[in-house]
């Protein structure tokens, strides 16, 4: 694995700030109105998402589910238009046409922001089907929730590219619920990695609270993926603070659950990382938690005046 | 007592047959179950075994003989002490004879090809590309796959044994051979699963096209179809598109009952994102597969198991195509419009021909060739000329294709009718197995006979 340079611990934190302060501000404009629909938001989760990007290529590609803002972030994707999504406005990246579940950036590799739990498993199978079709050396990242390895098509995916030796990487985001059912009244077997194992298909499991934890796994399996091998599935056992949705109390868990989790701040770890090895010191981490927190406020800002689409938009982009 | 021995239907749709080889020899004496001649099929060459027991008295057909119809004699065995009885011409089966009449449309169209193909086919009639052999629709849409596989290194097949079988109905013969196993893939039985991986392919630029062994099972796969590969472009704001080809047979083969039977024009019809092509003519599937896999948006194609056999001139040109959202003028007329597509435009031809005859209309036929975009203004036309309008259609009637013209040319043409539009479609259950109640299911000639008596108030 390729040591981490200053700079990288930098980034991973300054990402994994990003999401959560975008997150808490989406939350902030959902409950003002300006965001509706659904919307999953990834506080908690963000050491998954930021720790498989540290390992990635720029033109390896990447499909995920609808809870995708942390991860068009982590894209390095502009938050404004991110938010201009979420807020229905002609400058959001699907031009509003999309919303929360709904995201892509095609420049970017990033293939959605899928709303129907499971179906992204088959298209990241079929895009990594496309980079071994064109004798290219990337792989695609293809994001699982837990509640979607109960689901049939996934086991038809992981059969598909473990037959034809698919260049994909497999990550199970385990956040404990699958909407309001915890894994282990929906799962029958709580390991889900080793689900793979009847198609021949390597895994492991991994603390998705600690970005280095991730980071290692995901540089591992990638490498194997890369060379050929086939798909590899990681489960990064994570968890999500706020509730499924918007629309969610999250009752079914309790408080100690959630502050045990707090304990183990994803954030926290790479800040304490950071000031122990005396990368930055206090005073420039603080520069950093209100750059961010600007960045964010001027994206919310953005979001709610960009204006929303035209009328003659409503007959667009339904045929090339 | 001596038997014959019959040429055996190896398929549901199966109407004759070569005989490529006799494991047997007159004299020999054969027990049930012992291998007695090799008959190839368009499909499959396949062993038959005997079924009775006794010495081979004759064998009625050479090796090589080609085309021998389904239930014909082509051996006799029995006790050789006995007086061969002197064979019937007449099938001993006649239920099985009527299946055959009554499912077997190639026949019925060989016989009234000249009448039908001549008279009312003006628009292959112009084309002076046309082809002087004629080839099957099987051929015909196989062709095309290949041109534009040679074309565009893009396009690839895959499919339930579309490959190594060369296809469940041979559409695909030939490809693996030509292609390679990288371009022309086996899939396992996991339509939800293969749809899924063939429109990512088609997110990330490959240009797809997925044979569905028939289009029943892709309801298995319908939410990749209708979620994933109809709805992503307008999702993504425009930046993503799919262009892959759904195809397949549809619609009922032959008492292969419910759940093998069904017609899906009207449900994919009904999707924004989706456009729908139905061919009924090797002509016009060669030409609309072609604008198919060229499209960059995600299009069902519609084919018809009983048409694979279905012979006629083409447009050889590698560039030929027909423009998806263009109907047909099959045949010009000016008492009634009759609005069709697929397999009901050769029943509809038939009726045509019927009600010339006997009650002196001349209907125009139109051949929809694209359900979606529907081509509207051709329907209109017709319709502002002939005053009446009838549909003929396999689908169920709720909601049906037939179901959008009746609203919209009463909404757009209201003052132009001078009777109400009438519906041909299948009976509203599912289909039955038994030959007598699948006949009555399917619109038949005098179904669309009567319609358009009905619209011509004649009684």
């Amino acid at each position: 694995m390729k040591k981490l340079q200053k700079a990288d611990y930098i980034k991973m934190y300054s990402f994994m700030l990003k999401i959560r302060r975008f997150e808490e501000r989406a939350a902030q404009l959902y409950g003002m109105g300006k965001i509706g629909g659904f919307c999953h938001l990834y506080i908690g989760q963000e050491a998954v998402v930021v720790g498989i990007l540290m390992t990635i290529d720029k033109n390896d590609s990447v499909v995920t589910t609808y809870r995708d803002h942390g991860h068009m972030i982590a894209r390095g994707l502009d938050p404004k238009r991110i938010m201009a999504e979420l807020t229905g406005r002609e400058d959001g990246y699907s031009a509003g046409k999309g919303g929360s579940m709904h995201m892509f950036s095609k420049e970017n590799n990033f293939y959605g922001g899928h709303g129907i739990v499971g179906a992204q498993v088959p298209i990241g199978t079929g895009i990594a089907f496309t980079h071994k079709y064109n004798r290219e050396k990337n792989i695609c990242r293809t994001y699982i929730g837990d509640g979607a390895m109960n689901n049939g098509q996934v086991f038809e995916a992981f059969n598909l590219a473990a037959l034809w030796k698919l260049p994909v990487l497999y990550i199970i985001e385990n956040n404990k619920y699958g909407m309001g059912t915890s894994v282990d009244r929906a799962a029958a077997g709580l390991d889900l990695y080793k689900r793979g194992e009847a198609f021949g298909i390597p895994g492991e499991k991994v603390d998705g609270m600690n970005v280095f934890s991730v980071i290692e796994a995901a540089d591992k399996a990638g490498k194997y993926v890369r060379e050929g091998n086939g798909p590899y599935i990681i489960e990064v056992q994570t968890y999500r603070y706020r509730g499924h949705s918007m629309s969610d109390p999250a009752k079914y868990r309790t408080k100690e659950e959630l502050d045990n989790y707090k304990q183990t701040d994803p954030i926290e770890i790479v800040k304490a990382e950071i000031l122990k090895k005396k990368i930055a010191t206090n005073d420039e981490i603080e520069k950093i938690n209100k750059d961010t927190l600007e960045e964010i406020k001027n994206a919310a800002e953005f979001a709610t005046t960009s204006p929303f689409p035209k009328n003659s938009e409503l007959y667009t982009d339904v045929y090339l | 007592m001596s038997t014959e021995i019959l040429m055996p239907a190896l398929s549901p749709t199966m109407t004759e047959g070569n005989l490529s080889k006799w494991l047997i020899k007159k004299g020999d004496t054969v027990k049930a179950g012992d291998l007695i001649a090799e008959i190839e099929t368009d499909k499959a060459t396949m062993e038959v075994e005997a079924v009775d027991e006794g010495v081979v008295l004759d064998l009625l057909f050479k090796e090589g003989e080609a085309n021998i119809p389904v239930n014909k004699a082509i051996a006799i065995i029995g006790d050789p002490n006995e007086k061969v009885e002197v064979k019937k011409e007449e099938p001993a089966d006649k239920v099985i004879e009527e299946k055959k009449i009554e499912n077997n449309i190639e026949t019925k169209i060989e016989t009234k090809k000249d009448d039908i193909i001549n008279t009312l086919s003006p628009k292959k009639e112009e084309d002076t590309n046309l082809s002087s052999e004629e080839i099957t629709m099987r051929q015909a849409l196989r062709d095309t796959m290949a041109e534009e596989m040679r074309k565009d290194n893009k396009v690839f097949i895959l499919g339930e044994e579309v490959a190594e079988y060369q296809g469940a109905y041979k559409v695909t013969q030939g490809l693996l051979q030509e292609f390679g196993k990288e371009r022309v893939l086996d899939t396992p039985i996991s339509e939800h699963g293969f749809t899924g991986l063939a429109v990512g392919a088609a997110f990330k630029g490959l240009r797809p096209i997925l044979e569905f062994m028939t289009f029943n099972f892709s309801m298995q796969a319908i939410d990749q179809i209708i979620n994933s590969a109809a709805k992503t472009l307008y999702m993504s704001g425009g930046q993503i598109n799919c262009p892959i080809v759904f195809r397949g047979p549809n619609g009922a083969a032959a008492q292969v009952a419910a759940q093998h039977s069904q017609d899906f024009s009207s449900w994919y019809s009904q999707v924004p994102g989706l456009k729908v092509i139905a061919p009924s003519t090797p002509y016009n599937a060669k030409g609309l597969l072609r604008s198919a896999i060229s499209d960059p948006n995600p299009v069902i194609f519609l084919e018809n198991e009983i048409l694979y056999g279905l012979k006629g001139p083409v447009n050889n040109d590698i560039n030929f195509s027909i423009p998806i959202g263009k109907a047909n003028i099959e045949k010009e007329g000016k008492d009634l419009t009759i609005v069709t597509y697929s397999i009901m435009l050769q029943k509809s031809k038939e009726a045509a021909l019927r009600l010339k005859e006997e009650y002196n209309l001349d209907a125009e036929i139109i051949d929809l060739q694209t359900l979606r975009p529907l081509d509207t203004e051709t329907i209109l036309n017709s319709v502002k000329k002939t005053n009446r309008l009838i549909t003929v259609e396999e689908s169920w009637p709720f909601g049906s294709v037939g179901s959008e013209i009746a609203n919209i040319v009463q909404r757009d043409a209201f003052d132009y009718l001078d009777s109400p539009v009438i519906k041909v479609n299948s009976a509203d259950v599912p289909m039955p197995y038994s030959l007598s109640l699948e006949k009555l299911y399917l619109p038949q000639v005098d179904d669309i006979i009567n319609a358009a008596k009905k619209v011509s108030y004649i009684k």
